[in-house]
C-alpha cells in the first residue's frame, strides 16, 4: 500500500479550481518532487493534502485511509507533518519552545526528539535559546522542518524549503532533506530549483494547469528532453 | 518631612494601588486581543462581575474570614474566579464562538463585545442596585500608619489592609503569568498562537483549547483586579465605566500582544494619573518665603482636579496612538 495517494483531485478557493484533477502516488521512504511552472498549483496540491483548502472531487489517502478534509491536528496526529513556505516559525519564541511546539500532541517525546533534531541540525543546538525571529533564513528553515519532525511523521511535506536561501545553505537544506528521508521519512516537497529536486528525487511529478503533465523517476525526468526543454530552462 | 510622606501617601502609594489594577486590567485585554486579535471591550465588565461573586458570597458567609485571619472578600476570592473564568468561558460559546466560525472582521467581534458589556452591566444592576457597597461585611478595614523615625515627622504613612493585600497579590499574579506563559506546554502554546495561529494549528496544536485557557486566565485575572480595587474603595455597578479606559490606554501604552508591556503600561498610566492630580503646591510649601508670590500664592498646584482625572489615560492614550502606535514594547496595532 502507497504511503501516500492522491487520486484524481480537483479543488481550489471559493469556487475556482485551481486543481483539475491531479493523481500522485508516494511510497514509505521515498522523496517525491513538485515541480513546474508558476501557477501550476504545486503549493495548492500541498495545502490540499495538508487540508487548506476545499478538496472538491477525487481523494487523498494515507496508508489507504481517506484524509482529505480533516482539520490540521487530525493529520499531525495521523502521522502527517507540514512545513509552509513562509512564516515557519514561531518568531518569539526560543529555537527549544518551536521543536517544542511541534511535539505539541505527543509531549512524552518531548526529550527524546529534541536530542533527535539537534542531531540533524547541529546548528539548532547551539542557537537553542535564541528567539527564532532572530536566525538567519536557512537556519529559520532548520527550525520548521524540525518542528515538524518532532511529531514523528510517517511522511513530511515541504513547500519551497529552499526559497530565498544562498546556494551553500540550499545544498545544506537538500543533503538534511536525504538524511531525513535516510532515516525513514517520506518528503512531498514543492520546489523551484528543479534540477536539484529532482536528482534527489524517487519521484517527479511535473504539474502545468492543475494537472499532470510528466510522472516519472526523478532521473527518468531529467534525462527527458521534452521535461528538460520546458520546464527545467533547457 | 511632612510634605514627603504627603507625597508618598498620595503619589506613591495610590499610584502602586492605581497601577496594580490596571496592571492586571491590562494583562487581560492584552491576552484577549494576542489570542483572539480583537479589542475587548466587556474586560471591565468581567472585573465587575468578578467582584460582584466577592460581594454576593461575602453576603453569604460574612464569618468565613474570622477563621484565617483575612478579610472575608479575599478568602471568596478563589471561588468568584472560578465563576467569573466560567461567565468567561460561557460568554465566548454563546457569543464570540459563532461569530468566529463564520470567520467575521475582528470589528464585529468588537461590537458583540460591546453589546455583552450593556448586557453584563445590565444583569449585574438589576441584582445589585445602582449603589456603592462595601466588600467589608462583617470585618474591619485595617489600616497600618508607619511613623517615620525623623524630627518633625507628624504624619505617618498610611497603607490599609486591602492595599496590602493588593500589592501581594499583584506580585502572584505577574510571577505566576511569567511562570505559566515561558514554562508550562499551555503557555507556551499561548504564545505560539499569538505568534502564528496557522502555524500553531499546523503544528497539531488545537486552537479551540488554547482559546478556551486564555478565558480561563483572563476571566480569573479580571475577578482579582476588581475585587482588589472594590477591597480598596467600595463595590460599584458602573465600575467598569472608570476602568475601561485606562485598561486600553495601559494595554496599547504598553503594546498591545506583550503582556510584560501591559504590566509597565498599567503602571505607567496609573502613576500618570495620580501625579497629575497630585497638589505639587505642597512641595514647595517648605520654601515658601523664597518663592515669588504668585507661585506661593497659587493653593492648588495640580495638573488637572482630580474630578477629570479620567482625561490623563485619554491624553495618554491619543499621544501614544498619534506618536508610536504600537506601543513601548513593539505590539500590533488595534
Amino acid at each position: 500500500m502507497p504511503l501516500l495517494e492522491a487520486r484524481d483531485v480537483y479543488g481550489g478557493y471559493g469556487g475556482m479550481n485551481i486543481l483539475n484533477g491531479v493523481n500522485m502516488t508516494l511510497e514509505a521512504d521515498e522523496i517525491g518532487v513538485i515541480v513546474g511552472p508558476n501557477g501550476a498549483g504545486k503549493s495548492t496540491m500541498l495545502k490540499a493534502i495538508f487540508g487548506q483548502l476545499v478538496v472538491t472531487q477525487g481523494e487523498i489517502l494515507l496508508r489507504g485511509e481517506p484524509i482529505h478534509n480533516l482539520p490540521p491536528h487530525r493529520l499531525v496526529q495521523q502521522g502527517m507533518g507540514f512545513v509552509p513556505q513562509e512564516h515557519n516559525v514561531f518568531p518569539s519564541l526560543t529555537v527549544k519552545e518551536n521543536l517544542q511546539m511541534g511535539a505539541f500532541l505527543k509531549p512524552g517525546n518531548v526529550k527524546r526528539m529534541l536530542k533527535q533534531i539537534y542531531d540533524f541540525f547541529p546548528p539548532l543546538h547551539d542557537k537553542r535559546h535564541q528567539p527564532a525571529g532572530e536566525l538567519s533564513g536557512g537556519q529559520r528553515q532548520m527550525v520548521a522542518m524540525g518542528r515538524a519532525l518532532m511529531a514523528e511523521p510517517s511522511v513530511l511535506l515541504l513547500d519551497e524549503p529552499t526559497a530565498g536561501l544562498s546556494p551553500l545553505y540550499m545544498n545544506e537544506i537538500f543533503a538534511q532533506v536525504k538524511q531525513v528521508n535516510a532515516a525513514g521519512v517520506g518528503i512531498l516537497m514543492v520546489e523551484q530549483n528543479a534540477k536539484q529536486a529532482l536528482a534527489i528525487a524517487d519521484k517527479g511529478f511535473v504539474l502545468a494547469a492543475g494537472q499532470n503533465r510528466f510522472t516519472d523517476t526523478g532521473a527518468a525526468l531529467l534525462a527527458d528532453p521534452e521535461v528538460a526543454r520546458s520546464f527545467l530552462g533547457g | 518631612m511632612n510634605e514627603l510622606v504627603f507625597f508618598i501617601n498620595n503619589v506613591i502609594v495610590a499610584g502602586s494601588v492605581t497601577g496594580s489594577i490596571y496592571a492586571i486590567g491590562a494583562v487581560g485585554v492584552t491576552l484577549v486581543f494576542s489570542i483572539m486579535r480583537f479589542a475587548h471591550f466587556a474586560h471591565a465588565d468581567m472585573m465587575t462581575f468578578g467582584a460582584f461573586m466577592v460581594l454576593l458570597l461575602t453576603m453569604a458567609f460574612p464569618q468565613a474570614g474570622a477563621a484565617v485571619g483575612l478579610p472575608t472578600a479575599v478568602v471568596m476570592l478563589p471561588l468568584a474566579m472560578l465563576l467569573t473564568a466560567g461567565l468567561a468561558v460561557g460568554i465566548d460559546r454563546v457569543f464570540y464562538k459563532p461569530l468566529r466560525a463564520h470567520g467575521v472582521k475582528p470589528i464585529v467581534m468588537v461590537i458583540a463585545s460591546l453589546g455583552v458589556t450593556l448586557m453584563l452591566q445590565g444583569l449585574i444592576r438589576v441584582f445589585a442596585g445602582t449603589s456603592g457597597e462595601s466588600l467589608y461585611v462583617d470585618d474591619r478595614k485595617e489600616i497600618f500608619r508607619l511613623a517615620l523615625p525623623f524630627e518633625g515627622a507628624r504624619a505617618p504613612i498610611v497603607v490599609t489592609e486591602p492595599q496590602l493585600i493588593l500589592f501581594v497579590l499583584t506580585v502572584l499574579c505577574v510571577v505566576g503569568l511569567h511562570l505559566f506563559l515561558s514554562r508550562s506546554r499551555l503557555g507556551k502554546a499561548m504564545r505560539a498562537m499569538s505568534d502564528n495561529p496557522d502555524l500553531a494549528r499546523a503544528s497539531g496544536i488545537n486552537t479551540n483549547l488554547i482559546v478556551a485557557v486564555t478565558w480561563v486566565i483572563v476571566g480569573g485575572l479580571a475577578a482579582i483586579a476588581g475585587t482588589l480595587l472594590s477591597l480598596d474603595v467600595t463595590f460599584k455597578p458602573d465600575l467598569s465605566f472608570f476602568l475601561l479606559l485606562p485598561i486600553f490606554a495601559a494595554a496599547i501604552v504598553g503594546g498591545v500582544g506583550h503582556p510584560y508591556g501591559a504590566i509597565a503600561g498599567g503602571f505607567l498610566v496609573g502613576f500618570a494619573e495620580t501625579l497629575a492630580v497630585f497638589n505639587w503646591g505642597v512641595l514647595l510649601r517648605p520654601f515658601r518665603d523664597s518663592l515669588p508670590e504668585w507661585l506661593s500664592a497659587a493653593g492648588n498646584l495640580a495638573f488637572v482636579g482630580s474630578e477629570y482625572k479620567i482625561v490623563v489615560p485619554f491624553f495618554i492614550l491619543v499621544a501614544i496612538l498619534v506618536w508610536r502606535p504600537t506601543g513601548i514594547f513593539k505590539g500590533k496595532v488595534i
